[in-house]
């Protein structure tokens, strides 16, 4: 059969835009349900301590208050939040829906408000009187390691949540290397903690039928089918129960990945009113209590010889985990021992992992989870063995880059990369940037005293999860998604997928699957998503797999479709499938025409309306035109780009301005360059967020100093010049789409991009490596330090 | 307190409790959910409407304040089945992806295309400083609004 691209590769607009560019999307918080309450939390004001009291006496006698929750109540009924990731059995700590007896960090959920408005249920919130005994708090990672510092559990001997030790095989491979090396080089590496910030904050509607004894929940979410079966287990109902949907997804990033307390305690109130509640989060919520992200500090070693060969790297990592270890929180560190080695020949690699609990929020995925946090580290590894050994940063990844003929690649990391040309990619952006004519320029600047610097990152990252052997039993999944194609009798296509979208494009890009798989226009299909009613068992949206793996299993169901279809076309054509061509739109019989000289040929239309319509029975087949298909992959696929930019810092206000940003990246085979666009911009303007202006701030008390977009600085369109993108492809040979992921790479690039800029500009002045976020304030002081 | 307010063209009368605030009551009270919540502090720009033809913030003003006033939402922006300018150029360049701060991203593009029809990138950059945008990184987005500009150019 011979596959005709039609609309796989266009730059096709954006089926999803219509009804949200007039305000027609239906957001959780737009849902309003005959007799829905509202609810609101009331909320730990402290980040430790012990609860003395929580009397509810008075909010319950403000009119319109139906009911004040706390643990008591749900003593028994329900189970601890979902956690999926419990790396140390003996270290796991159950986090109770509500705080049960002690707080551990600040906007611990205390009680639950449900009132008949959202005014009144905030209204009564503050009426709620609580009493907590403060208690001693830890909020620094490397403090809570210290030995006499507070627990932040009792019963546990110190704050760790897990410790992983480096394999014993890697330690000794690492010392033999130290051992024979030129020299080494020592970094202290800071990743600040972050906050996502999707604009949409999150927010649950649910709804209880008890006619029905039915359970159906909105959340904004990027995992529906998870929510359901954690939902289930929570409150200890059989899934058949339970139908979670996520509609209109206002962004999430990784903060809408975890199943949270709040989504499990609304549909337990709901269950116990027998009326539909709703939550909607504030931004005060959302910036305290939805998961944080990144909040990693290295101590990395690197040996090396004379000619800028990296030989190993040694290490410890502390990662912050939180006061609890979120859904998969716990995890997030370990992507960033795989992928510690970049894109470069590592011979070997041994860390140490250290996730530490504090009197804090828990951390979580936030876009790159792991990655980004492991890509800073090693280009400033790079960076700053450049400088050390005078070599030029550039020629120095070259001398180490993994070449385009090692692949599959088994890197010290522990991971296998399936493909790569990084050197293409770099040489591509150097052309694009005119890197040795920015040098010269850059030289004429700094002689004028101009502090001007140049940035490079050169990354890969880890996409499309699998295989599922390493699914963790108590996320209930493992990493395929799944699809169904159902073929309507007109020849229209419904589609459905797991990989429940919130903002990629999904409706787009799988219709432009299934446009080309059957030659229908792309109005014809519909893609249905986030019901899991309606949806096949599914798995999510998250670590850029939407194409990747969810793009494949649709792939293959369009496949079983088409084969089925080209069965029944035979037996009507009287022919058998394997004399059939399809030419993208229409079965004919190879070499065979009518004795007028027409083809014998079936449109995919006239095959779909026979196989309903079944007044021509087809042997060995049944009526209708569907299939459902999962994809399990075998291998993980390993995108990569090369990004350079240049900044100038003026030296009297330390005011910082990108000039250039050009990022070549490679994800693979694009079924839509338009959307692939969108995700690479948006991901590196959210990775340079986190390098210029983002960081979640708790001052000494546990208390939070970002709690508002006020003060927690989200970039700005005005921060950034026209980011200048090109591109590279390199196919996997892990999907049959021969795609890579987008969703994520720009954001493990562009941090680490514009920190190399900004290190190169202030290396005149022989500072020490300033840490992100280089905000104004930051770089004045260390201009005022250096006498600049 | 009584009041009456002219929304998308059409005349409302309403009772509405004084500390109602005007994102609620639009959202709430008049099912106009186009209109979103995204910071309550005046910053993200997710509930900008235009108040007597004006970009404003509807999250930190109250309902009342509007009495005697006219209110286009992103609702009425739209003439019919004709799109305006700037929902058609935020269509054309991807200028949205999850689409939650799209509708304050429109209007305060409308707000300044209406006084300036033909603004450069970078004072496209700066109107819309008021209006955080976490997924397209605002390129598209500004590509948005020039390419709204040049139908509204090509128009007169």
């Amino acid at each position: 059969m011979v596959l005709r691209p039609v609309s796989i590769g266009a730059r096709i607009k954006r089926r999803e835009d219509p009804r949200l560019i007039r305000g027609l999307g239906l957001y959780t918080d737009d849902l309003r349900l005959h007799g829905m309450l509202e609810c609101a939390f009331v909320r730990s004001e402290y980040a430790a301590g012990r609860i003395v009291k929580i009397d509810s006496t008075r909010a319950l006698q403000r009119r319109g208050v139906v009911a004040v929750y706390t643990y008591d109540d749900l003593r028994g009924e329900v189970a601890r939040a979902p956690c999926a990731a419990r790396m140390d059995e003996t270290r796991d700590v159950e986090h109770p829906l509500l705080a049960d007896g002690a707080v551990r960090y600040l906007g611990q959920p205390l009680a639950l408000v449900v009132a008949q408005d959202r005014y009144l249920a905030r209204d009564a919130a503050l009426d709620v009187d609580v009493e907590i005994e403060p208690g001693p708090c830890v909020v620094d990672p490397l403090a809570a390691l210290e030995p006499d510092t507070p627990r932040v559990y009792r019963s546990l001997p110190d704050n760790v949540n897990v410790r992983i030790p480096p394999e014993p095989e890697a330690l000794a491979a690492v010392e033999k290397a130290f051992a024979e090396a030129d020299g080494t080089l020592s970094l202290r590496i800071v990743n600040q903690r972050v906050a996502p910030v999707p604009l949409e904050c999150r927010a649950v509607v649910a709804d209880w039928q008890e006619g029905a004894q039915k359970l159906t929940v909105w959340i904004s979410t990027q995992v529906p089918h998870q929510a359901k079966q954690q939902i289930a287990i929570c409150l200890g109902l059989s899934e058949l129960g339970v139908r979670v949907i996520a509609p209109e997804v206002g962004g999430g990033f990784g903060c809408k990945l975890p199943v949270y307390a709040e989504e499990c305690l609304l549909s337990w109130v709901s269950r116990r009113l027998r009326l539909p509640v709703k939550w909607a989060e504030t931004r005060t919520e959302n910036l305290m209590n939805t998961t944080h992200g990144r909040g990693q500090l290295h101590d990395v070693e690197a040996a090396y010889r004379r000619n800028g060969e990296l030989l190993a790297l040694r290490g410890r990592i502390v990662a912050e985990v939180g006061a609890y270890a979120s859904y998969l929180g716990g995890a997030i560190p370990t992507f960033t021992l795989l992928m510690y080695p970049g894109c470069y020949r590592v011979g070997a690699c041994a860390f140490e992992l250290v996730n530490v609990y504090t009197n804090t929020m828990a951390t979580d995925a936030y876009r790159g989870a792991g990655r980004p946090e492991a890509a800073y580290a090693i280009e400033m590894v790079m960076d700053e063995l450049a400088r050390k050994l005078g070599i030029d940063p550039v020629e120095l990844r070259r001398r180490n880059f993994i070449a385009p003929d090692a692949f599959p690649y088994q890197t010290a990391g522990g991971a296998t990369y399936d493909t790569g040309e990084y050197e293409a990619a770099l040489d591509k952006a150097l052309d694009r940037f005119d890197y040795s004519g920015a040098r010269a320029a850059q030289a004429e600047a700094r002689s004028q005293g101009r502090l001007v610097g140049i940035g490079i990152a050169t990354f890969t990252e880890i996409c499309g999860l699998g295989p599922s052997s390493n699914a963790n039993p108590l996320q209930r999944t493992g990493t395929w998604e799944s699809a169904q194609v159902r073929v309507e009798p007109t020849g229209n296509v419904t589609i459905m997928t797991g990989a429940s979208p919130h903002g990629q494009g999904q409706e787009t890009a799988f219709a432009q699957l299934a446009s080309d798989a059957f030659g229908v226009g792309i109005d014809d299909v519909r893609v249905v998503h986030g019901d899991t009613d309606v949806v096949p068992h599914g798995v999510g949206t998250f670590g850029s797999r939407g194409l990747v793996v969810g793009g494949t299993a649709l792939h293959m169901a369009l496949e079983k479709v088409k084969a089925k279809a080209a069965a029944i076309a035979a037996h009507l054509l009287d022919t058998t499938p394997d004399r059939l061509r399809f030419d993208g739109e229409s079965f004919s019989v190879a070499g065979a025409a009518t004795d007028d000289g027409a083809e014998r040929r079936m449109t995919f239309r006239e095959v779909a309306s026979a196989a309903h319509l079944w007044n021509v029975p087809v042997p060995g087949q049944e009526p209708g035109l569907e299939a459902v298909a999962r994809f399990e992959p075998e291998g993980t696929t390993f995108p990569f780009g090369a990004h350079l930019c240049q900044v100038e810092i003026d030296r009297e206000t330390g005011q910082l301005e990108i000039q250039r940003y050009v990022a070549v990246d490679d994800c693979g085979n694009i079924v839509n360059p338009l959307l692939a666009e969108g995700q690479r911009l948006g991901g590196i303007v959210q990775g340079l967020g986190q390098a210029l202006c983002e960081q979640v701030v708790y001052d000494e008390t546990g208390q939070l100093t970002t709690a508002t977009l006020m003060d927690y600085a989200v970039p700005k369109a005005t921060m950034f010049p026209e980011i200048e993108l090109d591109s590279t492809c390199t196919p996997t040979p892990l999907n049959p789409l021969g795609a890579k992921g987008i969703g994520e790479l720009g954001t493990i690039g562009s941090a680490r991009c514009l920190m190399s800029a900004v290190h190169d500009a202030l290396a005149p002045l022989g500072v020490a490596p300033v840490e992100m976020p280089v905000t104004t304030e930051r770089l004045w002081r260390v201009l005022r330090e250096a006498g600049a | 307190m009584q009041i009456e307010v002219t929304v998308n063209g059409e005349r409302r009368s309403a009772d509405v409790a004084p500390r109602m605030l005007l994102v609620h009551w639009l959202r709430e009270e008049l099912g106009l959910t186009g209109t979103h919540i995204g910071c309550e502090t005046s910053i993200c720009g997710a509930c900008t409407v235009h108040l007597d033809g004006r970009a404003i913030k509807s999250c930190t003003l109250f309902a009342v304040q509007c009495d005697g006033h006219e209110l286009t939402t992103v609702e009425g922006l739209a003439n019919g089945n004709q799109l305006h300018p700037v929902q058609t150029g935020f269509w054309e360049e991807h200028g949205l992806q999850c689409g939650y701060c799209t509708p304050g991203m429109i209007m305060s593009a409308a707000a300044l295309l209406a006084e300036h029809p033909d603004p450069s990138d970078q004072e496209i950059r700066q109107a819309l400083e008021g209006n955080l945008c976490r997924c397209t990184g605002y390129q598209q987005i500004v590509s948005a609004v020039r390419h709204a500009a040049g139908l509204t150019s090509g128009s007169r």
